[in-house]
């Protein structure tokens, strides 16, 4: 649609007519406010937790629990050098050989949402799923956060 | 010929007062649209673009996606 609009426009005479094809998913999904009856509510990218502890591949996972432990989490996302999501460590994965790197005791590929999902909509969906945590990422993969279920159920019902 | 552009370009021109447009109908853009952009829907395009729109600007269209 935003292509038509475009030449349109440079037909009627603007001179300087630019087309954001990517349009307001990509914006959304990358975590920016956005204005509208819809931004009064709570979504899954505002609710996340920012501070979530992050690894490398390479890291010994005994190096990683202590550091994770110490910052009082039970969770750690393992990142790459762009922030891209390859894997997550809960419990039961951090109590695993501490002599293991993080690549090998990481849950791979975890279940990701989006930034904009409503967290109504998060909080129903963690549940059923019994997710107890899930990153939050860009469309293109890097993370925003971590959601936790208990923060998500609890805001959502606040919202109600 | 319109110049395609991506969400740090929209964020730059933005600042250099790039006027935003959301061509999608108006009951999309109540519930979510960028900040500061206006509605103009693509069939009220043609008559009200010149009338709203300043030509003397830069102008950002989008929609919901590439579709």
């Amino acid at each position: 649609m935003s292509p038509r609009a475009a030449w349109r426009l440079e037909s009627l005479g603007f001179a300087e007519v630019y087309d954001y094809v990517a349009g307001k998913l990509d914006w959304m999904a990358a975590g920016l406010r956005t204005e509208g009856t819809n931004a009064a509510h709570p979504r899954a990218g505002e609710v996340s937790r920012r501070d979530v502890p992050t690894a490398r591949l390479t890291e010994r996972l005994g190096d990683a629990r202590e550091r994770v432990l110490a910052a009082d989490w039970d969770a750690v996302v393992v990142i790459n050098e762009e922030r891209v999501v390859l894997g997550l460590l809960r419990s039961k994965e951090l109590d695993k050989d501490p002599e293991l790197t993080m690549e090998q005791a990481m849950r791979p590929g975890p279940s990701t949402f989006r930034p904009y999902v409503a967290i109504k909509q998060m909080a129903e969906s963690m549940t059923k799923h019994m997710l107890g945590s899930s990153p939050i990422t860009t469309s293109d993969g890097r993370l925003v956060g971590l959601l936790l279920q208990s923060d998500a159920v609890r805001i959502a019902g606040e919202g109600k | 010929m319109p110049t395609e552009i991506d969400r740090n370009q929209v964020q730059n021109l933005v600042e250099r007062g790039a006027q935003l447009v959301e061509v999608l109908p108006a009951d999309e853009y109540e519930e979510d649209h960028l900040p500061g952009a206006i509605n103009l829907p693509l069939r009220r395009l043609e008559t009200e673009a010149v009338r709203i729109l300043d030509r003397a600007r830069p102008v950002i269209v989008y929609c919901w996606d590439t579709a």
